[in-house]
């Protein structure tokens, strides 16, 4: 890396708006805080006086315990909104609420917030810096970045690497980060899964599309399934869970075509035993775990970076 | 009575009489009293005088799509501030959509919005009724009732019409009155939870797409109800390519059609929509680059017949917020002039057929007086700056309403003085300073 090198981003939104050297910088950080969590004592001064406000319009168990979990590591104050708690349920708009959190002061907002554009939206008109906890079917940029750090720990490197995305590729944020991510650093993406759930232009993402599922795990070093939401069905996306286990499924067979040393990861939510078969969710090949681990490290890194850690 | 006019130098353009020369005009109670050549017609009167050399006298520019929002949504524009903004626009007629709250289903809704544009004054108002009850797509609204008050067509603009035979019915019962059926064409299935055009922009930036096939199935369905009926539609705001080839092939099949678009569809693509611009967000969506070209194409071949602004005001609580949420729509009335000037410079067609498109043909389709600079018709007349240099900014703008993607940009060309019936509605003071 460039000696003279620099994080220098305000807000993080998306992953398009990284570079490979900014995402470079984001994983070695976070490879260096890692060991933190697994201290006696799991906390270090770096944030001291530091708020940071969790606001989280769509339910998250998982996301939201990362940030507050890495916020806290670092020794920031950390306060969680809800919309259910927030004056939102009360007509206020997403502007306004977000100008009445700012004149708290806040050094950063983490938002998850089920409309895209959302967190730019946030960051046009606040001060704070704002993190993008996942923004409609737009991005889930820590998410796409633990996923990159898990697979550079298990497999030492990520370019040249074949990762293949299974699953809802069009109402994921999950995907769209991926896909963005692990191509600016050099891997091959191909993604699969019913045709009424590949967006339009995901090549433009820098994927290949497959029409099977098979057919896209061949020789690929990671599998990703993807959550399938249940709604989707009523919507004629495609007519049934069982159907969608059947052929769009990452199943013992699938993990097998892929080769014997593909990984195996899932942003969670799991729905066990449909887009993930159960004895492939807790096998060998599974770093689902790793991948929350990497998590923490990795939302610490990023308010590390992002807030200046001075 | 207005005092006489002499419109004097101008460069006269007149194509329902075949004119498009130098020549002096001159206004008397209220009509055009005598068009003839420069100089011959000075000594006849004491009003009001313009020397208008360089400029074009048109007939008064007539837009057959826009949302007044009164009755019930005064805070995004009422009838006196949007015919205003016509007026400096340079149009002397407007055709208002039933969309108000409550809906113009009805004649007392008709009357109030003609009752209301008589108290302003700015602008000639047509109203045009709703299809079906309330715009809920169920029966037929009261068609006679409405043509009695003063309505000259019937459209779904907003509601589409999903059901087939009630659209079939409306364009047989329609001919008992003698309206116009509007068709916005759109399949609420396929644009369903769509916010911009579908296309690799809407999946990178996470939104849901509304495919041209959504507007082009429906052009499709009235297209052959129309035929099937024999009776003619007009086909609202056309977006897409293939929509704009289906009404080619429909003309040269005989079938009575006519279209307009707006023109943000022949100036700007999805691409306006990047960085989630709600300014940029209406229905039908900014196309392709390759949508835009067929557009101009078929504005210059006469598959598209008129040119009309869809002015769809919006306040900023509407639109500064998540994209998704975000109202549809942008106003139009005062860049429809420099918008469509920028095709003339760049020789896609001439200020002759500018003027068929904003002018001539949208009286005809309506059935409307206007459209013409014959002697003895009402003095309904814009005269346009061709060269006029401005910066459009959010202050100049006379429309309540402020949801212009166009605000910043350099624009050429202008209307400079509208007159209504003999009445000058609109005056560019800088114009005239004497």
């Amino acid at each position: 890396m460039d000696p003279e090198y620099r994080f220098s981003h305000k807000h993080l939104l998306g992953l398009a708006d990284l570079s490979a050297e900014d995402i470079q910088s984001v994983l070695q950080t976070a490879e260096s805080f890692k060991e933190i969590s697994s201290r006696a004592i799991k906390k270090v001064p770096t944030l001291r006086g530091k708020t940071i406000i969790n606001f989280f319009f769509e339910p998250s168990t998982r996301t939201r315990l990362s940030f507050e979990v890495a916020a806290k590591r670092m020794s920031a104050d950390t306060f969680n909104i809800s919309s259910s708690g927030s004056s939102t349920v009360k007509g206020e708009t997403l502007i306004d609420t977000a100008r009445n959190l700012a004149a708290m002061n806040p050094d950063c907002i983490i938002l998850r917030h089920p409309r895209s554009g959302s967190a730019r939206l946030l960051a046009d008109h606040i001060n704070a810096s704002v993190i993008n906890a996942g923004d409609g079917t737009h991005e889930h940029p820590s998410q796409g970045l633990l996923d990159l750090m898990t697979v550079q720990e298990a497999k030492g490197r990520i370019a040249g690497l074949k990762v293949a995305i299974i699953g809802d590729i069009a109402h994921s944020r999950v995907a769209h980060s991926d896909i963005i991510g692990f191509s600016k650093m050099g891997a091959s993406v191909t993604v699969s899964g019913p045709a009424t759930l590949i967006p339009p232009g995901i090549e433009e993402l820098g994927a290949t599309v497959s029409r099977t599922v098979l057919e896209a795990v061949e020789g690929a070093d990671v599998i990703m399934a993807l959550r399938i939401q249940k709604e989707r069905q009523q919507e004629a996306l495609f007519p049934s869970l069982r159907e969608y286990a059947k052929f769009f499924g990452i199943s013992p067979k699938v993990v097998d075509t892929a080769g014997p040393e593909a990984i195996v990861m899932h942003p969670g939510p799991i729905n066990r035993g449909v887009e993930l078969d159960p004895k492939i969710a807790d096998g060998s090949r599974s770093v689902i775990l790793e991948q929350v681990t990497n998590g923490v490290a990795v939302r610490m890194a990023l308010l590390y970076l992002i807030m200046g850690g001075d | 009575m207005p005092e006489p006019i002499l419109l004097k130098n101008g460069r006269v353009i007149d194509p329902a009489n075949g004119i498009d020369q130098l020549l002096d005009v001159l206004i008397v109670g209220g009509k055009i009293n005598a068009v003839s050549q420069p100089g011959t017609l000075s000594a006849r009167i004491d009003g009001l005088v313009y020397d208008l050399q360089g400029k074009w006298v048109v007939p008064g520019l007539i837009d057959m799509h826009v949302h007044l929002r009164e009755p019930g949504q005064e805070y995004k524009e009422t009838i006196a501030t949007g015919t205003c903004a016509a007026a400096a626009g340079g149009f002397t007629a407007v055709a208002s959509m039933p969309n108000t709250k409550p809906v113009n289903d009805n004649q007392t809704v008709t009357v109030f919005i003609l009752t209301k544009a008589a108290e302003a004054g700015f602008a000639r108002v047509y109203p045009v009724g709703a299809i079906s009850s309330g715009s809920k797509g169920e029966q037929l609204a009261e068609f006679g009732d409405l043509r009695q008050a003063g309505a000259v067509a019937v459209s779904d603009d907003g509601l589409p019409v999903g059901n087939n035979q009630l659209m079939r019915r409306a364009l047989e019962y329609a001919g008992n009155h003698d309206l116009l059926v509007i068709s916005h064409a759109e399949d609420l299935s396929l644009s369903h939870n769509g916010t911009m055009n579908y296309g690799p922009l809407a999946t990178r930036l996470g939104l849901q797409g509304i495919p041209p096939v959504a507007e082009e199935i429906m052009i499709y369905r009235d297209l052959a109800l129309a035929e099937f009926t024999g009776r003619p539609i007009h086909i609202a705001h056309v977006s897409t390519r293939e929509s704009l080839a289906l009404i080619r092939r429909a003309k040269a099949k005989g079938v009575a059609v006519t279209a307009e678009t707006a023109p943000h569809y022949f100036t700007l693509t999805e691409l306006a929509v990047d960085g989630y611009n709600t300014l940029a967000k209406m229905n039908p969506p900014l196309r392709t680059e390759a949508d835009v070209v067929a557009v101009q194409e078929a504005l210059r071949d006469g598959t598209l017949d008129a040119i009309a602004t869809d002015h769809a005001p919006h306040s900023e609580i509407e639109k500064e917020m998540e994209f998704d949420l975000a109202a549809n729509g942008i106003i139009g009335l005062e860049t429809a002039v420099p918008l469509t000037l920028r095709l003339v410079r760049e020789n896609q067609f001439d200020a002759r057929r500018m003027v068929e498109l904003l002018s001539l043909n949208p009286a005809r389709i309506l059935g409307v007086p206007g459209g013409t600079l014959s002697v003895g018709a009402p003095a309904d007349i814009t005269i346009i700056d061709p060269e006029k240099k401005f910066i459009f900014t959010e202050e100049s703008i006379l429309s309540k309403s402020k949801n212009s993607p166009f605000i910043g940009w350099e624009l050429q060309g202008k209307a400079v003085l509208t007159i209504l019936e003999g009445r000058i509605t609109w005056r560019q003071d800088s114009d005239f300073s004497s």
